[in-house]
């Protein structure tokens, strides 16, 4: 029960885009179709949930203090912590090359849109934000799990919306200063005013 | 009328290309089409469109539909006043009252906001249309009767440039701009739109025990001390203020237009008979609130979930968003599937919103501006679907 409150929490609540402002680049760089966006929406849900566990392992397991002490108690008070960047980073790069190896070979096309972006996600701050809140937080392995998913959820909700919404803008007159960028940061802005509405409940 | 038609073309000279005032052609463009129609027509050959309804037409229809609205809110503005300060009042009384109250704000946000479109359409050159004749007379409608002039003029004007003009003008924009401009005061003054600030007094003091909360406070103070929702309201200073009809009928606290779901329906029938509005979305927000209200009898737990949910159906805003916000055809979704899920989802997240959100009393607001983001998903994946099931009965 706790870990479905988590990922509620992490989808509406905590929105890693409108809560955080985490994962802003590729959010805005790769909303400008549906399809495309649905893609990398797809593949951050699929990172976050196998990384966020992962790290997991290995915060609890190697680099928290004593941690290590299942190797013997000489290792008890060796504590790796300041590994954990680098460790977490690597964890999330391996992870992204599996993708994109999977992207590669069962939708070429995506994986030709996806261009530069996809290998880009192992540099997407909401990924690594999500492992770093999730030690914060002291959140069990279930818990993890779901809060990694629940904030992979939130990212492709909130990108594959604005990639919508962006669609429908072609046949606006947006003025020639602010086409593009401009008024995608301008709707990110309404969109989080929308998104406040849960904002307050107490899971 | 004929006068009027001189009158124009003596002027139109002096706004032509050439002319003294060419810069200014919108603005005289737009006042000549609330007369007459436009002088544009189609070309001989190719598609003729003969119909006088264009957009002017059909936003004076809405606004047709909004008076009982209106109306009826200044009544209840100053009928309101009068049982508050416990004084006897005529029905004329009470109208004076609701008028000096409500026709400033109304002032306010059509001066405002027309001269910030008017102002864009000048330095875009194009033609003024026709979007804020609704949205500036929805705005006061949502307001309550004490809110500060400066703020419904603040509010107005971003809505009408970050909410509208940024996306090109009328048509154009992702969010519904009245809301939009609500919204912006919900969160940056945050004391002047929520609380108790729904009763006008002026200087008068209230009779002994007022209290200016909604039935919606009463709801959220219930959910959170785990109180009995109903006895509270039962408890209101002045007695049968919460009975269902009452609430039906309107004569409530609460936003100058929205409190009675009674005009509400009357305006709904305006709109679904002169085809402006869409009966799917006002039903689907009906039956969304059902659901989820019927749910949460069903789960109970607090006082507040177990309040019948057709009660939550007159109390609040939620007729009047569901008849004038959420069928917004701009911001709602354009397809006809798309406008059932649009609907349903509006009804049950205003719901829950209300429940399980202590921090907002009431949710039909944040309900559609959530929905209005969502809208362009949905229509894109309705067309999808569309596409894939033809598709599939072309290649059978």
């Amino acid at each position: 029960m706790e870990a479905i409150n988590i990922a509620i929490k992490a989808i509406f609540i905590d929105n890693m885009i409108f809560a955080y402002f985490l994962g802003m680049c590729s959010f805005l760089a790769v909303s400008k179709k549906v399809k495309t966006a649905f893609g990398l929406g797809m593949a951050v849900i699929f990172v976050l949930t196998i990384t966020v566990p992962i790290n997991w392992l290995i915060q609890e397991k190697v680099l928290k203090e004593g941690a290590l002490a299942w190797i013997g108690t000489d290792f008890a008070t060796i504590d790796l912590t300041f590994l954990q960047f680098i460790i977490f980073i690597a964890v999330i790069a391996a992870m992204v090359q599996l993708v994109e190896m999977i992207i590669e070979k069962f939708s070429p096309s995506l994986y030709g849109s996806l261009g530069i972006f996809l290998p880009l996600i192992a540099v997407n701050c909401s990924i690594l934000g999500s492992s770093l809140f999730m030690v914060q937080r002291d959140y069990t392995i279930v818990e993890a799990t779901a809060f990694g998913f629940g904030s992979g959820t939130g990212f492709f909700l909130a990108i594959i919306a604005l990639a919508a919404i962006r669609e429908r803008l072609k046949y606006s007159h947006v003025p020639d200063g602010l086409k593009g960028l401009g008024i995608t940061m301008l709707i990110t802005g309404l969109m989080g005013l929308a998104f406040k509405s849960f904002i307050g409940v107490a899971l | 009328m004929k006068f009027l038609q001189k009158k124009f073309d003596q002027l139109k000279p002096l706004f032509e290309k050439g002319g003294k005032f060419e810069k200014f052609y919108p603005i005289y463009e737009g006042h000549r089409t609330i007369f007459f129609a436009p002088d544009i027509i189609t070309g001989k050959k190719g598609a003729q469109i003969k119909d006088a309804t264009d957009l002017k037409r059909l936003m004076m229809t809405v606004i047709i539909a909004m008076i009982p609205c209106l109306i009826f809110g200044m009544w209840n503005v100053g009928h309101q006043h009068f049982i508050a300060t416990g004084v006897e009042a005529t029905l004329l009384d009470k109208f004076w009252i609701g008028i000096l109250k409500v026709v400033p704000i109304i002032a306010v946000s059509y001066g405002v906001g027309l001269l910030t479109e008017f102002t864009f359409c000048v330095i875009y050159q194009r033609p003024v249309e026709e979007g804020f004749l609704v949205t500036g007379m929805l705005i006061p409608l949502v307001m309550p009767a004490t809110i500060p002039l400066w703020q419904v003029a603040m509010a107005t004007v971003f809505a009408v440039v970050i909410g509208k003009e940024v996306f090109g003008g009328t048509g154009m924009n992702i969010l519904n701009v009245a809301l939009t401009a609500r919204v912006f005061l919900y969160f940056a003054y945050p004391s002047q739109i929520s609380g108790d600030v729904w009763t006008y007094l002026g200087d008068k003091t209230p009779v002994d025990g007022f209290s200016g909360a909604t039935i919606l406070a009463y709801g959220a103070e219930a959910a959170a001390n785990n109180t009995n929702m109903m006895e509270l309201a039962a408890g209101h200073w002045y007695s049968g203020m919460f009975d269902f009809w009452n609430m039906f009928m309107g004569i409530i606290p609460g936003s100058i237009g929205e409190t009675s779901v009674l005009m509400c329906l009357i305006g709904a029938i305006v709109l679904i008979a002169t085809g402006v509005g869409s009966w799917k979305i006002m039903l689907s927000v009906v039956l969304g609130t059902l659901a989820m209200g019927g749910l949460f009898n069903l789960t109970g737990g607090n006082s507040f979930m177990e309040m019948p949910a057709h009660y939550h159906l007159v109390i609040g805003g939620l007729a009047f968003g569901a008849v004038f916000m959420a069928t917004d055809p701009v911001s709602a979704a354009h397809t006809e599937t798309g406008k059932w899920i649009y609907g349903f989802l509006i009804g049950v997240i205003t719901v829950l919103i209300r429940v399980i959100n202590p921090a907002y009393p009431e949710g039909i607001m944040l309900a559609i501006l959530f929905m209005n983001v969502f809208a362009p998903l949905i229509d894109f994946y309705v067309v999808e679907a569309n596409k894939k099931r033809r598709l599939k009965r072309a290649t059978v």
